[in-house]
């Protein structure tokens, strides 16, 4: 039983990795007042450069660098869109998912040949799992080695990086000037501009942060958690990361703990497959998987209470009248 | 002598076709509080905004201490020692007060060695001229008057030697403005420059050393304000203006049909705007309400249209008490209202003419066809408006925001009148509209007027309400201030309307 619970404890970690490193992408560009879509898009450009660049040129770091890069390019495209342009940022955003699934398939197509994949990665072309100190020796002691080695231990850098992301932004954005001005120009983007700092650059920093988290998250999903890119593989992780970005009133230990959730939910809905439990019989695992939309629904529907997203959000700042 | 703080000179600003700034000359020497008064649109925010470095001046040139400069932007303002307070605030709400002045001048990468700096900062200014603000207090959560102390502690935790205040006690309670004005006596104790802005006289005698009138884009005059009286700048402020001539014979009044009972209505900030109106209008009147734009005329229409409720009060429509706030009931008993703004409320500028001519009647069963509009009814009827109001170009097709201003309001007119309402309530009817038009519409609502209808016109034109009024109602801070005939002294007017000869009532 309890080796069971680890198992699934273990793989929520996994699961919860891409979706908590989107969700922090997402909140670094929300609370700048600029709405994002596509984080889906983002995601999955991500995953799929990191696998070409990985496969490539034979280093998972390469590969994280081509995430980040084309993952930044892609934000820095939906600013133009937004911050430059004043468009309408939902749609910039449908377009960029539109853009990434469409590009990946293609090249992927045209450079691997491989029906949209790209070649399976080797061992020394991944993020292997990082084994912390005494994760062996410990590994014997009863419910605390368990933890420590099973639970703790044994993951790539990347999910540390994504956990490590929440205090951090936490303490980037409550305590740093950068964060400040951040969350002013989602708020009331004329107070900033009055205080003499450039709107249109604030914003343009914070979705290359959103650009650079999601480019992270697809180089997990595509050299870590996986062995190479497969078509669409992003399969939907950046809206329940959004949709976590709304349980969680985009603040970010929130956010960490709503990702927590939501890949617990799956890891929980992967266990259950095909098992049979008692009374109901086969488990619900399409309900399971529902679920993080569910929950979302209802905490907008406002039972747990109003989710207040930043005021500025999806509205262009024109400073004429 | 020293330098003046600000010195303008020939300053000039258009936005598009609106020449907001014409050829502007202001001295504004240092150590005074020096008042800028004008109405609504008058140029006052926008040469302000210039001042701040938030709009460019196309031509003129700005003297800050003596010395020219450039004010680019904001940035280069505050580097200047020019801090402002705007009309609207522009604060961050869901932060504290040390959040809002911190943010743009925090002092490093880190939050934590500024914040100690501005809390110190913080308690220095409220010792030193009696602006004490909770600095760990939500901005969101403060009163009015206390959002406005952290407006001006930002400018001086910036170091600012020169504050604009723009229209700063608009917001404000008469007993916040006092303290207001306390705050300004004690910057210019402390050598600071204040320049204020503002329509209400009374203010401007009460607190400047010197004030300067600004009339539809220029500076009209400058006054020590000991040497000037609220008359004479009531006077330059309005401006004699070409009066307008429009025929028409004696009122016949008929019975009450439109009935406002000691109203009273707040606006989105909890700022009462609607401090106890009442009046009536009768069958075959128009009924006047003169006054500067701002004073509770907007919410008086609003509220009897249905679409503001009151917060105590009653309206009665043709002798029916008006049962909830609600256009579509209002209309149903026969008010027609012809907005003020009618881009924000009166059209849908993106829609066809033939879709604004009907719309707010669209249910109406002649227009429709079971659940679907008749269009071929609807562009029939949109083409008799169209010819029986002379709207130019006749096309009920054309996009309605190409349309002329004049013409767009002619649309919006037309319709309100066509469905033969027994009471009319007009907002600015005719607010950027041409000469030709502004004929057109005073004999439209005249005619009306002679059909036995009964009239509301709220307009910030003293001459066209002097014009087609009947009686003429004074509106100033939300309250009737007195009732005149149409042949009121034009000085007369003016003093009520910024609020002088408070006690008679109406």
């Amino acid at each position: 039983m309890f080796d069971a619970a680890i198992l699934i404890l273990d793989s929520t970690v996994r699961l919860s990795t891409p979706l908590l490193l989107v969700c922090l992408a997402g909140l670094y560009s929300e609370r700048a007042g600029v709405i994002d879509i596509g984080l889906e898009g983002k995601l999955l450009a991500g995953a799929f450069a990191a696998a070409a660049a990985a496969a490539v040129f034979g280093s998972p770091w390469i590969g994280l660098a081509a995430a980040v890069g084309v993952s930044i390019a892609l934000a820095l495209l939906h600013g133009l869109a937004c911050i430059t342009f004043r468009g309408n940022q939902i749609v910039s955003g449908v377009a960029i998912n539109f853009l990434a699934a469409g590009l990946t398939a293609l090249l992927g197509q045209a450079w691997f040949s491989q029906g949209g994949r790209t070649p399976a990665l080797g061992p020394e072309q991944r993020f292997g799992e990082l084994s912390l100190p005494l994760a062996q020796t410990l590994a014997d002691v009863p419910v605390l080695g368990g933890i420590w080695s099973e639970l703790i231990s044994g993951h790539s850098i990347l999910v540390y990086l994504a956990f490590a992301m929440a205090p951090i932004t936490w303490w980037t954005l409550g305590r740093t000037r950068f964060g400040l001005r951040l969350r002013a120009v989602g708020e009331n983007p004329a107070a900033v501009d009055t205080a003499g700092i450039s709107v249109a650059r604030m914003r343009y920093l914070a979705v290359a942060c959103c650009g650079a988290l999601c480019g992270a998250a697809g180089a997990y999903l595509s050299t870590a958690q996986s062995a190479g890119f497969i078509k669409d593989m992003s399969a939907g992780k950046g809206f329940i990361a959004l949709a976590a970005l709304i349980f969680a009133k985009w603040r970010p230990i929130p956010a960490m703990f709503a990702c927590l959730l939501f890949g617990f939910l799956d890891a929980a809905a992967i266990r259950l497959q095909g098992v049979s439990l008692p009374v109901i019989g086969s488990a619900p695992v399409e309900l399971i998987q529902a679920l993080p939309y569910l929950l979302t629904v209802v905490l907008l529907a406002g039972f747990i209470g109003a989710a207040r997203p930043p005021r500025a959000g999806g509205v262009p700042y024109v400073k004429e009248r | 002598m020293t330098a003046p703080a600000i010195e303008l000179v020939g300053v000039d600003k258009s936005f598009g076709p609106v020449h907001a700034n014409r050829d502007i000359n202001l001295r504004v020497e240092k150590g005074t509080i020096h008042g800028i008064v004008g109405e609504n649109g008058a140029g006052k925010s926008t040469l302000m905004s210039i001042l701040y470095g938030f709009y460019q001046a196309d031509r003129g040139e700005i003297r800050v201490n003596g010395r020219r400069v450039r004010i680019p932007d904001s940035q280069a303002a505050i580097a200047l020692g020019i801090g402002m307070v705007h009309q609207h605030f522009m604060l961050v709400e869901p932060f504290t007060v040390l959040e809002n002045v911190m943010l743009g001048a925090e002092g490093g990468r880190l939050l934590r060695g500024g914040s100690a700096r501005a809390r110190a900062e913080l308690a220095r200014l409220a010792r030193e001229y009696g602006l004490e603000v909770d600095p760990d207090a939500v901005v969101g959560d403060l009163p009015v008057g206390q959002q406005q102390r952290v407006e001006i502690l930002k400018a001086l935790y910036r170091g600012a030697e020169i504050l604009i205040l723009d229209e700063p006690t608009g917001v404000l309670t008469p007993d916040e403005a006092d303290q207001l004005f306390r705050i300004l006596d004690q910057l210019r104790a402390q050598g600071k420059t204040v320049l204020l802005i503002t329509h209400k006289l009374r203010e401007i005698m009460a607190a400047t050393d010197a004030v300067s009138v600004m009339r539809a884009g220029r500076m009209v005059a400058t006054r020590a304000t000991a040497d000037t009286s609220v008359e004479e700048l009531a006077e330059l402020m309005v401006g004699r203006r070409v009066l307008l001539r429009v025929d028409k014979g004696p009122a016949r009044p008929g019975e009450v049909r439109l009935r406002v009972a000691d109203a009273r209505a707040h606006d989105a900030q909890g700022v009462e705007r609607l401090r106890g109106v009442s009046l009536e209008v009768r069958a075959g009147e128009i009924v006047g309400i003169a006054g500067v734009a701002g004073n509770g005329q907007s919410e008086l229409l609003e509220a009897i249209a249905g679409i503001r409720p009151l917060s105590a009060g009653r309206i009665e429509i043709c002798g029916a008490p008006l049962a909830r706030p609600d256009p579509a009931l209002a209309r149903r008993m026969g008010l027609a209202h012809v907005p003020e703004d009618r881009h924000r409320m009166g059209l849908v500028t993106r829609f066809p003419a033939r879709e604004n001519a009907i719309l707010g009647y669209h249910r109406a069963p002649r227009y429709g066809n079971g659940p679907f509009l008749d269009q071929g009814r609807v562009l029939e009827a949109c083409r008799e408006l169209m010819a029986a109001f002379d709207v130019r170009p006749p096309d009920p097709h054309l996009k309605t925001a190409n349309f002329s201003g004049g013409n767009q309001q002619k649309i919006v007119l037309a319709r309100e009148i066509e469905r033969d309402p027994e009471v009319l309530i007009v907002g600015q009817p005719t607010r950027g509209v041409d000469v030709g038009a502004i004929e057109a519409i005073h004999r439209r609502l005249i005619e009306l007027r002679d059909a036995g209808k009964a009239i509301l016109l709220v307009s910030v034109e003293l001459d066209e309400i002097r014009a087609l009024s009947d009686r003429i109602l004074v509106m100033f801070d939300g309250r009737l201030m007195g009732e005149r005939d149409a042949a009121a002294d034009e000085r007369e007017l003016g003093l009520l309307m910024s609020g002088v000869g408070a006690g008679r009532a109406a």
